[in-house]
């Protein structure tokens, strides 16, 4: 098992103030302490002590983020591309559009697949949400939502219902039912309430809980059914773009990508950040968890894709090339976690791989940025959500 | 002051969203290199020649050899510098592509570069239309009258000054030589098709939403900011980490592993349904059927947590435990999954029917959990929430990986499953059979349906068998869920 967090205690009475709350793990004079959100806000919030400066704790801080790259570095003795060498070299790839779906009238900002492998949810600037069933083209549900820049969209894991949400800053369920004259709109629940806009939604191992990212800087947790905050996430200093569950079964951990640069990885019992990777040159615009859960890969707007190592906690590996010079809007793994699907603002989408560190194939075919991509739940193929107002799936 | 038209203000401020831009400009200024770059060629016009013209072919060309990549995306990175307005096409001026043959471009003015310090302005839209009215009445076409008259509506109150502007312009125009002036002419009609396309275009310069964090301002820290940063940091420090030779030999072997599953890299047998239009992979790895296939049964000996993730596999694991007489771990374990990640209203009652069934003293179903964890839980009960039981739910989870899970591995349960699993034959379509699949593609059935069903099931089975829900849940299994379903009368156990 990959995650570290399932030791440590994330439950139970503060060491400081003795409320039993979720509690974070953090260390006072190189003590292990147990402090509840609050007591480690107010021990940030105390100002300016005796015979410091603003400098002077600037540059401590500073201090203390060398010790961390030392930290980092000791056990740093081998880089992916040189383990990679004794890996065998990929065929040629022979990828082509499979399906193209067509019937949002605006840019597509959002698409997720159903567990059964061959519906998939889209959501586009114009308010309209649609399900479709994307082997036989049938549209099988259209809800048309009050607010535009609908910006995130997801399927429940039961694959009766949806989440989407974006310029209303509310992420709303949906019930999905089978009667065609059914005003799915009028079903619509609001849970989550952000103060801005909601930029990625995900539902956990359940229908009954929403995870959601804003461009208020903080991501949440919620209770479907009542509405209720279950967790707040707060650490990002900008927008947060986009969020993604750790696939391990014992997952309780999610991470999140956001225009402070920085990917964050936060423990989801006690909203405590425990990871954070800063390597990125501009706004991060996806981040997805490689299949084992031990590493993610972020895409960024400034050209690169990386790829970041939870355990030994560094970046090992940067997806670059000199002819791609346009942001990557989005990624995603192929179910071996081989390849890289990540798609750009130049409407292409290039497949990486993984290992190697090289460009093993580019996908043409869409007229716009392409949004998003993702792969289907059993890996047979990838579906791509364009501004060109398509979808297309490729294998 | 001037309002700054903020919403199309494309790329003028240098976001780091059009990051891209500076890299164009850097490619564009090797292009014209004098030496390196582009070759240049004169456009031959009726009488007068005009020199610096590039053809689509050589830059692609150019391209192609710069970066070392194909023809065709070369000739897609030097179609989005067109459409970024740093190239211009001089014949069909409005499609923004290059084309790979003998078509004309001339490299842009930096003036009417993207990059530059000064916003795209309405006002300069409306002299830059006003002037092309002045030279020849109707040239404008049927969009810029659309947006002449709408800026006319709007900007009347200077709308002086804007023909004054227009007036100057043209005359201005006419004292120089026919050659720069057809150049100039069409920098300036290229450099606005860029920032104000036709309808139905697709714009390289629309970026979509602002973010609300505006990367060129400074933020100043305060002492809070610096206090959070070093408590994350100190935390971070302390965390225990891996020697990369180990994290990252796991993540390559990962992928070694995995490589047979892949869809993209190894064959789907019998047939990817979306290269062949035949479904029958998915039918025969539907959820919980009764025959898994071969590749299935070996991805439940890549890890416990595959194992426990695919339903027929855990079903599988299920009838192992029962005969090993230790199927409360395991029942124990679904608890409190449900437990985490159910719904908020139903989560006390859920803690303590656990706490009963599983973990009380003289518990029909007492699972054996070492002395401090059952402390810590027992304690956490005091206070339920969602994550109460995490403790001991790894407890059993790490018993049942370490102990029961290489125990399955070497049963006759497995080893039956194992012999009994299909591995079908790979289709071989023929072109004609191929297209009929096409022609022949089926809806499934709605996950809702499934559901339903499911839940009807359930309801019968609570309704006439016994309590024990492990009965009820490999009794589900057995049935299977290829659909259409049957109703088969209900057996009792």
């Amino acid at each position: 098992m990959c995650d570290q967090t399932f030791m440590a205690a994330t439950f139970g009475p503060c060491d400081s103030c003795s409320k039993p709350s979720p509690l974070m793990n953090i260390y006072i004079k190189n003590e292990a302490t147990n402090y509840c959100s609050l007591c480690v806000e107010m021990m940030a919030c105390q100002g300016l002590q005796k015979g410091e400066t603003l400098e002077s704790l600037k540059r401590e801080s500073e201090t203390l983020k060398k010790k961390l790259e030392e930290e980092r570095n000791k056990l740093n003795d081998v880089e992916l591309h040189q383990v990679a060498e004794k890996v065998e070299v990929l065929s040629a790839l022979s990828i082509k559009t499979r399906r193209v779906l067509k019937g949002h009238g605006n840019k597509v900002l959002c698409m997720d697949w159903c567990k059964d492998k061959r519906r998939m949810v889209s959501s586009s600037q114009d308010g309209k949400v649609i399900v479709w069933d994307a082997f036989t083209l049938n549209k099988e549900h259209g809800v048309p939502l009050p607010c535009t820049w609908v910006l995130a969209c997801a399927y429940a894991p039961s694959g009766c219902a949806i989440a989407c949400g974006g310029l209303d800053n509310k992420c709303s369920v949906i019930p999905l039912s089978l009667d065609k004259n059914e005003n799915l709109a009028a079903k619509k629940k609001s849970v989550a309430m952000h103060t801005n806009y909601v930029s990625g939604c995900s539902f956990t191992n359940s229908d009954m809980q929403l995870l959601t990212s804003s461009g208020d800087g903080t991501c949440a947790l919620w209770d479907v059914e009542s509405g209720q905050l279950l967790q707040s996430f707060h650490g990002h200093t900008a927008d947060v773009l986009s969020l993604d569950l750790a696939p391990s079964e014992t997952g309780n951990t999610f991470v999140s990508g956001g225009c402070d640069m920085k990917a964050n990885v936060w423990d989801m019992r006690s909203g405590q950040n425990i990871q954070s990777f800063e390597s990125h040159e501009s706004d991060i615009n996806c981040v997805k968890y490689y299949p084992s859960g031990d590493a993610f890969a972020s895409a960024s707007d400034d050209a690169t894709c990386r790829f970041y190592d939870l355990r030994a906690d560094r970046e090992v590996a940067v997806y670059q090339k000199d002819s791609i010079i346009f942001g990557a809007s989005t990624c995603d793994f192929s179910l071996s976690g081989r390849l890289l699907f990540a798609g750009y603002n130049d409407y292409t989408i290039n497949v990486w791989d993984v290992l190697k560190g090289t460009r093993a194939t580019i996908l043409f075919g869409h007229e716009n940025r392409v949004s998003r991509v993702r792969v289907s739940p059993d890996g047979t193929a990838l579906g791509s959500a364009s501004w060109d107002s398509t979808l297309r799936v490729w294998a | 002051m001037t309002i700054r038209n903020v919403l199309r203000d494309h790329g003028q401020r240098y976001r780091p969203r059009m990051a891209c831009l500076k890299k164009a400009e850097k490619v564009v200024l090797e292009m014209q290199d004098p030496a390196t770059g582009v070759k240049l060629q004169p456009q031959r016009l009726v009488i007068t020649t005009i020199p610096h013209a590039i053809t689509g072919e050589d830059i692609v060309a150019w391209l192609a050899d710069r970066f070392q990549i194909d023809a065709q995306e070369a000739r897609s990175f030097g179609s989005m510098l067109v459409a970024l307005g740093y190239i211009y096409p001089i014949q069909d001026h409005k499609r923004l592509v290059v084309k790979p043959d003998a078509s004309l471009y001339r490299f842009q003015t930096p003036y009417f570069w993207p990059t530059q310090q000064w916003p795209v302005e309405d006002t300069d839209y409306a002299i830059y239309l006003a002037k092309r009215n002045i030279r020849k009445k109707g040239i404008l076409e049927l969009h810029e009258q659309e947006q002449y008259n709408r800026l006319h509506k709007w900007m009347n109150h200077k709308w002086d000054f804007i023909v004054m502007q227009a007036k100057e312009q043209y005359r201005a125009a006419k004292e120089r030589k026919k050659p720069d002036r057809v150049v100039f002419d069409c920098q300036e009609r290229a450099y606005w098709v860029v920032h104000r396309p036709p309808p139905g275009t697709v714009s390289a310069m629309d970026y979509g939403l602002e973010r609300l964090i505006d990367p060129n301002a400074h933020e100043a820290k305060t002492p809070d900011d610096y206090e959070r940063i070093m408590i994350f940091t100190q935390q971070s420090i302390m965390r225990p980490r891996v020697k990369s030779s180990v994290s990252i030999g796991a993540l390559v072997k990962y992928c070694a592993t995995y490589k047979g599953h892949d869809p993209f890299l190894s064959k789907c047998l019998p047939s990817n349904p979306w290269l062949t239009d035949d479904v029958t992979y998915w039918a025969l790895n539907m959820p919980n059927v009764e025959i898994p296939t071969k590749m299935r049964v070996e991805r439940w000996t890549f890890s416990f947590g595959e194992l426990l993730s695919d339903p027929r596999g855990r079903d599988d694991f299920r009838l192992f435990l029962k005969k090993e007489f230790s199927g409360e771990n395991l029942a124990f374990w679904e608890g409190c999954e449900d437990l985490k990640w159910g719904t908020a209203a139903t989560m006390k009652e859920k803690a303590e029917q656990i706490y009963k069934t599983f973990l009380a003293r003289g518990a029909p179903r007492w699972i054996n959990i070492d002395g401090k964890t059952m402390e810590i839980t027992v304690k956490g009960l005091k206070h339920p929430h969602r994550y109460v039981l995490d403790a001991a739910q790894t407890h059993i989870y790490m018993l049942m990986k370490k102990d029961s899970y290489g125990r399955y591995l070497k049963s006759p349960v497995f080893k039956e499953t194992m012999k009994k699993a299909v591995c079908p034959e790979e289709h071989k379509f023929s072109d004609s059979q191929l297209e009929q699949n096409a022609r022949n593609r089926r809806p499934s059935l709605s996950p809702i349906i499934i559901r339903q069903q499911e839940q009807e099931q359930k309801a019968k089975m609570a309704a006439s068998a016994p309590v024990d829900i492990t009965q009820v849940m490999s009794k589900l299994s057995k049935q299977g869920k290829e659909a259409p379903p049957r109703r088969t009368s209900v057996k009792n156990d």
